[in-house]
């Protein structure tokens, strides 16, 4: 991303502003889904120690998508985070899939976060040189929390997938199941064009192909491998090819993303899901805690 | 105060209690006694704990501070021990360091002997208190030492 001017929301055209608020809204909803799926393993955590680590982490993540739903309260004429968060049904949710399906066992929870946070490492790196500073600012803050959820997922995951072939068997499944919908983090959002323009965003295929670079990496440390090819560049590919591949080619994966989220297209998961999380404030919208 | 000499030789327990202390074996105990008494009452059980061992988390809130005990944990190997260590010990407030140390590298003194460690005359001349007026005391001294010099007490 190359920033030349900064973006001034109040002369921006209506499009890019309406391109803006749902690219944050999607930054927000990713967040809020990981740390509520990952908060329902706490006090069932495989030991006491990982307990309070991964429910720590489901923390910093409710805390990231706060900072999000306030950024839109804020700037872009959203109703307050609570609103945002508990009055709204699942068609108007911009989330990835992969952040709304069940917890299921301790491995697929472990391969999400793994793929979920590299992704978002990458991202919040890149937006910290967002032309719109509150975009940048609010980047750079919560990369930083990433650093130790990396720490963490790799602990593990290098670990689980070479101490025998269980643990390795069922890290490799969660990562087949899950591969698919972790791509679909990088479905654009709508209008995702208008800011890459103006340096406010990066492309998401060019964060997706450093994404394929870094998650390669971990993989082959880890005796795991997931659908992802090296193929000769055809043209620039933006700052993507940095991580994995060779100079001149790019990553691509070999299998179809898992798309629609970021269109309100979402899995009866998040149906079943919104309706515990919001169950509280729909029958008592006034209620504190 | 190291009485009964029938009493049975727990490791556990203050060390030489059937020896007079001038002639005893000093040795300090593992700081953990709990799995070694556990292991004592079912000693062919396979594990008592966890498969993983305790490790002491030493954090260190400002750098150049000593670090200080925070609590134990359940790890691994010590990678694992720091990672699991910053959101069980470090998660709320200041720390720029983790030590973690393996609980067997740990040796205590038992509390049975506490008071050795009980002052039984006064030492305040070992608390920063015990030299207060000290400067005061000093410069009378040497003012005293002066006047005697002026009076012309020493040849």
């Amino acid at each position: 991303m190359t920033t030349t001017t900064p973006f001034d929301l109040a002369s921006a055209p209506a499009d890019a502003r309406a391109a803006l608020d749902a690219y944050v809204l999607a930054l927000a909803d990713d967040a809020l889904l990981q740390g509520h799926r990952d908060s329902e393993w706490t006090g069932l955590g495989p030991i006491l120690e990982e307990d309070i680590a991964f429910s720590s982490m489901a923390q910093d993540e409710i805390g990231h998508a706060l900072v999000w739903y306030t950024l839109r309260a804020e700037h872009l004429g959203a109703p307050t985070p609570d609103e945002q968060a508990f009055r709204r049904d699942a068609a108007g949710w911009r989330n990835a899939r992969l952040v709304e399906l069940p917890r299921g066992d301790y491995a697929t929870s472990l391969i999400r976060r793994t793929l979920f946070d590299i992704a978002k490492a990458i991202q919040y790196d890149a937006l910290r040189h967002s032309a719109w500073p509150p975009l940048a600012v609010a980047a750079g803050k919560l990369r930083q929390e990433k650093k130790y959820h990396l720490l963490h997922n790799q602990a593990y995951v290098r670990r689980l997938g070479t101490a025998g072939a269980d643990s390795h068997d069922r890290l490799q499944s969660a990562l087949d199941a899950l591969f698919p919908a972790a791509l679909g983090l990088f479905e654009p959002t709508a209008g995702e064009a208008a800011l890459t323009a103006l340096g406010v965003v990066t492309p998401s295929a060019a964060l997706s192909a450093v994404w394929l670079g870094a998650v390669r990496a971990l993989l082959a440390q880890s005796g795991l491998s997931a659908p992802i090819a090296t193929v000769a560049a055809v043209g620039g590919e933006g700052d993507g090819a940095g991580a994995g591949a060779g100079a001149g080619d790019v990553l691509r994966t070999t299998v179809a993303p898992d798309v629609g989220g970021r269109r309100g297209e979402h899995t009866d998961d998040l149906g079943a899901m919104l309706d515990a999380m919001q169950s509280l404030h729909r029958s008592d919208p006034e209620a504190t805690w | 105060m190291y009485g009964d000499p029938t009493a049975d030789a727990d490791p556990s327990v203050a060390f030489g209690h059937d020896m007079p202390f001038y002639t005893r074996d000093w040795h300090f105990d593992p700081y953990h006694q709990r799995l070694t008494v556990a292991r004592r009452g079912a000693p062919d059980a396979v594990h008592f704990d966890t498969e993983w061992g305790n490790w002491e988390v030493f954090i260190q809130e400002k750098r150049g501070e000593h670090h200080t005990h925070a609590g134990t944990l359940h790890a691994p190997d010590a990678e694992m021990a720091i990672m699991l260590a910053k959101e069980n010990y470090a998660r709320r407030g200041p720390c720029v360091n983790i030590w973690v140390v393996p609980e067997d590298a740990i040796a205590a003194s038992a509390y049975e002997d506490a008071d050795m460690f009980e002052h039984t005359t006064d030492k305040m001349y070992r608390d920063p208190a015990g030299f207060q007026g000290l400067r005061k005391k000093a410069q009378a001294g040497k003012e005293r030492v002066g006047d005697e010099a002026a009076a012309g007490g020493n040849p």
